[in-house]
């Protein structure tokens, strides 16, 4: 039974087969069997005579193209600066880069007048531009000019409009047609429209202004800023809500909104089709009638419901148990809605149709929202069911780095507007998207010590480089006496002994000359010495000596052997971006007091790496020079003891990411000393007291503690293993 | 509504189905359906031949200049001009391009006609060799659709490349007159010479109302942001000359400019340029003596001496591309396909495809006034950099510039990646040439992050049968503070787990998961239960480690919860004699991979080893029933490219009965099936991902002379 069925079924596929093959040239022929071929029939034909086809161009017309009789180049751009003005200014027409080429990029603020009182907002943006690294308070040495008149809201029913703002312009002396002015705005327009319109003529000043129109917007001129609530911080900033990366998202809803429905009026069409999508189970969108006072005029059918519904769901939890929550336009293109979403982690689905999304020149969007469109409602929901959850874990630490690089105080807002502005005073010096839409982000990365990835802590995985292979040792000379002690020689003769090590740097910061060339060791490696200024931040300058990425910073009373500084080193190139050091102290919150302690004794944790022995990456030496205010670094000076501290802070600040301890030999255990001046009785407890003032004014001046305390310790692998000696590389380190 | 994607299983491993009886009915549903396809096939055969097509057949032998004749009256309207504040959302219908699965737009292209005025004189040349080639892209590309109908992007065959060669009110009425022309909604022009004297606008001039407008040499006063599209100006040379690319470093000249026709005042600029720096600036111009035959085109020549162009252009580092009368300049492109670092003196300019490409990488823009100082700036930029621009810049031309099809496929891309922009192409995809893509690891856990504590995590023991020491293995995990839940993989499909009653009972869920298939790869499945980050991997005769240990090795993975954080270490080798790799598990001074015998990992890489580990390893893994561990080790480090941590000193993990670890790891054939793995696993990954490191993790104070009872993790190390 069962073979005949095979040779029946067999011998139906032979003659199918043999059928098709003689008869399959109709069959192919038939449209109906092959839509293929008859695609390609109707595709785009390949003519006979292509190859004679003339080109679309003479090839001598694309390499000459000049044409004598235009205008020369200059003219030109001379013609440029009368046409293209006002409404349509760029940086090139409407911006005087000469003022920035003496001084560099530097800030001006108007200063405030008594009568004239500012919101809490614009009062924090001035007070961020002072605080900033590039504020002068002289105008003559500024790039840029920063108004004292209080131009966020511009909404002139608003309580906060101020009045005859163009009278006011025209008296200020450096005005000049709002040449070099950056204005910031927050709201413009009114009802019904609310349209870009400020009230008054902002000239060739550059706008910084949130809810940005595309239509409105001066392309690489103007910045979009987001909108920010009265109480954003002003410096330091919340952390945002992501604390574990979950896959799938393991969250309770996919797409929430909780928001006003508007009847009428502009931003009505798109609130009024948001409940549409709402399938109470993993899709959430509510909306109210209720706002305004004349709400029940317009009241609909949906209404009295609606409002019902919209009150059993709260806000936050939406915000916090949703994977994407949307962000439809309001009347106005932005809302804070987009930094709450943001914040949250709940990746923002924009509905907001010609919105400049906030500073777009830098930031790319499309790693961090959904930017949909307010036709396409109806899609969304099917359109991000599509997303592929490691794409959301992606998108979703995305939104943490950008909340966190460039939204989560005032400062941030204020400084990423500037650095773009700087970006384009040169651009061949100045960050690629990459920089921008990398960890840890634009400010972060300072384009005067290189645009190259490969020369930064930051990438080198991502730019698929590694960190060079030696080092530079930097020891740091302060004693008084004017011979080379004993334990500075013998550590020049250990850090030399290492075959890593590329060159000694001796910062010689003592009233007395250095000893003559001849005093010093003779060592393989080539030793220079620094006469320094005297000043403790002195020894984080990034000195053009330097030339390796990795930095040995010692003090001259440090004692360490060739095989600790070979393991550190090590230890160090696969952490580049963080201090790897040997003593380490931590830091703690001192509940009584209400502040933060600091503690050198032996604890299960620690903190900070004491740069008395420690590698890191140079490129910190930039950053601590030039990226710190100036103020910070006065602090330092005076306090006379807290440099390697805010070192710390500032490399905490940067990675997130807690310093690397290594392991050091017993017998030098913390004799390495506390610090340069005695230690003994009431200096020793003075000195730490001004460090642990020193912590609490550093975390002052960030806004929250960087420090991250790490309960880990890194040793060799066979480190005190019952293996013979013979066996171990560092063997040396047991002793 | 289908996704793209593939749906993942969410729930254990398929049983693989079995079909025993059903067979009838699949034999009655095969014949019938083969006693179909005779009597149609038969059918076919026989039936009149009037099913083949006359028209269409002859499409395929026609030439350019047999296309129907189209005569526009003098008085056939004319489109608006273009509005300059036209954007997707106002000017663009987006209800034409829909929901898609493959979210990709459909794009049609009008048939080509002749077009002709009044008195039959024609409107233009018909088409370009170059947009033939444009259009032919198109249609060989996924974007084309035949039926106009459902067509997203309309592309007309009116060839507007060069506005030299058009009449613009007939090309407009052209355009006006085309079936679908609405307006010029959703239609898209291809132009790559824009203007005319006398002011050389940098758009096209023909009336086009809403079309999108893809044109070389765009200003930033008539780009329209996010709606048209900025390309290349096409370089014949790039399809006649083959320059084969140079690798990046040091070239002949610093500086070289090598287009002809320079304005005079540009042409002072750069003489002034040469007359500071000497030799290392090369400024070419039109050769004035060349014998006939020669093409000019092909020839430059500084004073007496000629030279190859574009060939020259690799002997520089950088090449000046200066704006002309327009700002593109087909010039980009050669000095791009050269691996030249463009120097871009053009200000105002929209670089090709800016929306996407980050130029910054590839080329130097310089204001025109700082024209004199180019060479300081040049000179300001390391070495490193220019070497990874020429590189860059020959990937733009690569991919970008190389042809028609590049050009025209990567402006339909951007468009479809503003339609569907969730679906769109990454920064990294557009910009990263294939060596970077290849060598550069994007971690998929990049935000640091410090988990909390509180979250614990999720203890994962596979066993097969030996139940006792499996339940010593439970009392002894669930002695450790953190853990938060203890899942138990049963991979014997013959026995079932012992009865509820008889397990060890513990602080924490305990849940017992049955597999179907006796397979390794089971116990890296991402289980629904495992709701922490961490996962525990941990073998069911592992029961040497002390809870301290257990505990400090949760706490090290906190720090590095991309890492797999393990206590026995394992190195791979390179076995020179051999020329191949080695596995090796004496005590060696360096790590490079831990086994999952007991190690600590984030779930994101359960997820990646079901679902996207490369090639055939997975099936290989569980054929051979060995070496999931190095499976594990090598997707790790491949995807984040960081190497693993392990934990605590060694220990002697003996156990008698113990078939894994270190038990068999003695035996001989073990080590040369593990070092086969490596080699295998590296083949299939094409490189070798793990990294070799000389720490291990213990506690801050590990072995140091301080009170045992004041330390958090005193018992480690212990025998």
């Amino acid at each position: 039974m069962q073979t005949r069925k095979k040779y029946i079924f067999l011998t139906f596929l032979a003659s199918w087969l043999l059928l098709f093959f003689f008869g399959g040239d109709q069959l192919r022929r038939f449209a109906f069997f092959s839509g293929r071929k008859t695609e390609a029939q109707r595709n785009w034909p390949h003519w006979t005579d292509r190859s004679l086809l003339k080109n679309f161009a003479d090839p001598e017309e694309l390499q000459r193209d000049g044409d004598p009789s235009l205008l020369s180049p200059r003219e030109r751009r001379a013609a440029w600066l009368s046409i293209y003005k006002n409404s349509r200014c760029r940086m090139e027409t409407c911006f005087d880069f000469s003022r920035c080429e003496k001084n560099g990029f530097k800030v001006f603020t108007y200063p405030r007048e008594r009568d004239q009182p500012i919101s809490e907002s614009y009062g924090k943006i001035l007070t961020s531009i002072e605080r900033s690294r590039y504020y002068t308070p002289d105008p003559q040495e500024a790039c840029v000019f920063i108004l004292s008149i209080d131009t966020l809201d511009r909404d002139h029913l608003s309580g906060q409009y101020v009045r005859n703002v163009d009278e006011k312009i025209r008296g200020f002396p450096l005005w000049n047609g709002g040449r070099n002015h950056l204005i910031f705005n927050l709201y413009s327009g009114t009802w019904p429209n609310y349209t870009e319109d400020l009230g008054f003529d902002i000239g060739q000043a550059i706008l910084a202004k949130a809810s940005f129109d595309t239509e409105s917007f001066r392309p690489g001129f103007d910045i979009s800023i987001p909108l920010f609530p009265k109480d954003h911080p002003q410096r330091g900033g919340e952390r945002g809500w992501l604390y574990q990366d979950s896959i799938p998202p393991r969250k309770k809803y996919l797409l929430v909104f909780k928001g006003k429905r508007y009847l009428t009026g502009i931003g009505s069409g798109t609130r009024n089709a948001l409940h549409h999508i709402h399938n109470g189970k993993d899709i959430i969108s509510l909306t109210t009638c209720k706002h305004g006072k004349d709400w029940e005029k317009h009241k609909d059918t949906r209404c009295d419901k609606d409002n019902v519904d919209y009150e059993k769901f709260d806000y936050q939890e939406l915000l916090r148990n949703s994977t994407f929550c949307i962000v439809p336009r309001g009347r106005r293109l932005g809302s804070f809605r987009f930094l709450e979403a943001l914040q949250a982690a709940c990746i923002p689905v924009l509905l907001s149709d010609g919105w400049e999304l906030p500073f777009a020149e830098a930031i790319d969007w499309g790693k961090a929202a959904v930017v949909g469109s307010e036709r396409l409602l109806l899609q969304i929901p099917s359109a991000i069911r599509c997303i592929h959850p490691e794409s959301v874990l992606a998108f979703q630490q995305q939104t943490q780095f950008l909340w966190d690089a460039y939204f989560s105080s005032v400062d941030k807002i204020v400084h990423t507007t500037l650095e773009i502005i700087k970006d384009r005073l040169s651009p061949h010096r100045s960050r690629s998207r990459f920089l921008w839409n990398t960890l840890p982000g634009g400010p972060l990365v300072l384009p005067d010590f290189s645009t190259h990835p490969g020369d930064f802590p930051f990438y080198y995985l991502q730019h698929g480089s590694s960190p060079s292979e030696k080092f530079t040792a930097f020891i740091r000379v302060v004693s008084q006496a004017g011979s080379l002690s004993q334990p500075i020689l013998r550590l020049i003769q250990a850090v030399s002994g290492s075959q890593y090590c590329a060159q000694i740097l001796v910062l010689w910061s003592c009233e007395k000359p250095p000893p003559p060339s001849g005093k010093w060791p003779q060592t393989t490696v080539p030793l220079t010495i620094i006469q320094g200024r005297r000043k403790l931040s002195d020894r984080f300058f990034p000195y053009t000596a330097i030339q390796t990425d990795a930095v040995l910073s010692l003090d001259e009373h440090t004692s360490l052997s060739t095989s600790e500084v070979d393991f550190a080193f090590m230890v160090w190139r696969s952490f580049p971006e963080r201090i790897v050091g040997f003593p380490t102290r931590s830091h703690f919150w001192d509940p009584e007091q209400g502040r933060w302690g600091y503690t050198s004794k032996w604890t299960n944790e620690l903190s900070i790496v004491l740069t008395a022995a420690a590698f890191y990456h140079r490129y910190y030496h930039s950053l601590f020079t030039e990226y710190l205010p100036a103020g910070l670094r006065e602090l330092v000076d005076s306090l006379a003891t807290c440099e390697d501290i805010l070192m710390n802070v500032l490399v905490a600040a940067v990675t997130k990411l807690p310093p690397i301890k290594v392991t050091q030999r017993k017998q030098h255990k913390d004799t390495v000393p506390q610090q340069v001046k005695g230690t003994a009785g009431a200096a020793g407890s003075r000195h730490f007291s001004q460090r642990q003032d020193c912590l609490n004014q550093l975390v002052d001046w960030f806004g929250y503690m960087p420090l991250v305390s790490s309960q880990l310790r890194l040793d060799p692998v066979l480190f005190k293993d019952q293996v013979s000696v013979l066996r171990k590389k560092y063997a040396r380190l047991e002793k | 509504i289908m996704c793209a994607s593939a749906k993942y299983n969410t729930r254990g491993p398929a049983l693989i189905p079995r079909m025993k009886t059903k067979h009838r009915i699949y034999y009655i549903t095969l014949f019938s359906i083969v006693l179909l396809g005779l009597i149609a096939t038969g059918m076919f055969q026989f039936w009149p031949h009037s099913i083949e097509s006359s028209s269409d057949w002859t499409v395929e032998k026609r030439s350019v200049h047999d296309v129907p004749v189209v005569k526009l009256p003098a008085d056939s309207p004319i489109p608006e001009r273009g509005d300059l504040s036209c954007r997707m959302h106002t000017c663009f219908d987006v209800y034409r391009c829909g929901f898609n699965p493959k979210n990709k737009i459909k794009v049609y292209i009008y048939s080509l006609k002749k077009y002709v005025d009044e008195y039959g004189t024609s409107v233009s040349n018909t088409i370009s060799r170059e947009y033939n080639e444009l259009l032919t892209a198109i249609s060989d590309s996924e974007f084309y659709t035949d039926d106009v109908n459902r067509a997203c992007l309309f592309v007309p065959s009116i060839d507007v490349l060069n506005q030299n060669v058009l009449r613009i009110k007939e090309t407009a009425q052209a355009l006006a007159q085309l079936s679908r022309w609405d307006r010029g909604t959703n239609h898209l022009l291809f132009n790559m010479l824009p203007g005319g004297p006398p002011d050389y606008n940098t758009a096209l001039d023909v009336p086009r109302d809403r079309a999108l407008l893809a044109g070389g040499g765009f200003s930033t006063w008539t780009y329209r942001q996010g709606y048209d599209v900025s390309i290349p100006v096409y370089s014949p040379l790039s399809g006649e000359v083959d320059l084969p690319e140079r690798g990046p470093g040091p070239r002949r000249y610093f500086i070289l400019s090598s287009q002809m026709a320079l304005h005079p005042e540009y042409q002072s600029e750069l003489e002034a340029l040469q007359a500071e720096n000497g030799e290392s600036v090369l400024i070419l111009d039109k050769c004035t003596n060349l014998s006939d035959g020669v093409p000019a085109v092909r020839k430059r020549c500084y004073k007496n001496q000629v030279f190859d162009y574009p060939q020259v252009l690799q002997e520089s580092m950088f090449c000046v591309v200066l704006r002309g009368a327009r700002l593109g300049q087909a010039v980009l492109s050669d000095v791009l396909q050269a691996g030249c670092v463009p120097v871009i003196i053009a200000d105002s300019y929209i670089l090709p495809f800016s929306e996407v490409l980050d130029w910054k990488r590839a080329s130097v823009v310089i204001p025109e006034e700082k024209m004199p100082e180019m060479y300081s700036i040049l000179q300001s930029i390391p070495q490193r950099q220019i070497e990874e621009m020429q590189r860059q810049a020959r990937w733009f031309w690569e991919a970008y510039f190389r042809s028609m099809k590049a050009i025209a496929l990567a402006t339909l891309q951007i468009i479809n990646d503003r339609i569907y922009p969730y679906a769109a192409i990454s920064y990294e995809e557009w910009n990263d040439p294939p060596a970077v893509k290849w060598s550069s690891v994007s971690n998929p856990l990049f935000l640091p992050l410090i988990p909390p504590q509180s979250q614990g995590f999720t203890a994962i023991v596979l066993t097969y049968d030996r139940v006792e020491s499996l339940f010593r293995v439970i009392t002894e995990v669930s002695k450790v503070p953190s853990l938060s839940k203890l899942l138990v993989v049963w991979n014997n499909q013959n026995k079932n787990p012992p009865e509820d009653s008889l397990w060890p009972k513990i602080r924490v869920p305990l849940k017992v998961v049955r597999t179907a298939e006796n397979k390794l790869s089971n116990r890296f499945f991402p289980y629904d239960e495992i709701e922490t980050e961490a996962v525990l991997a941990i073998d069911d005769d592992i029961i040497m480690l002390t809870s301290d240990e257990l505990q400090f090795g949760y706490e090290v993975w906190r720090e590095f919860p991309d890492r797999l954080v393990g206590y026995p270490g394992r190195l791979h080798l390179w076995d020179h004699e051999m020329n191949k790799w080695k596995y090796e598990s004496e005590w060696t001074n360096e790590v490079s991979m831990v086994l999952t015998g007991a190690a600590f990992y984030h779930k994101y890489f359960n997820y990646l080893y079901t679902y996207k580990m490369p090639g055939d390893i997975k099936n290989w893994v569980d054929a051979h029933m060995n070496c999931e561990d190095i499976a594990m080790n090598f997707l790790v480090a491949n995807v984040t490219g960081k190497s693993v941590i392990k934990v605590t000193p060694r220990k002697k993990f003996k156990c008698p009965e113990c078939t894994a670890i270190d038990g068999l790891s003695l035996d001989q054939t073990h080590m040369v099936e593990r070092s086969e793995c490596i080699n295998k696993f590296a083949s299939v990954f094409g490189t070798m991902p793990l990294k070799v490191v000389e720490h291990r993790a213990d506690p801050v104070l590990y072995k140091d002379d301080f009170p045992e009872k004041l330390k958090s993790f005193p018992n480690i190390g212990s025998l």
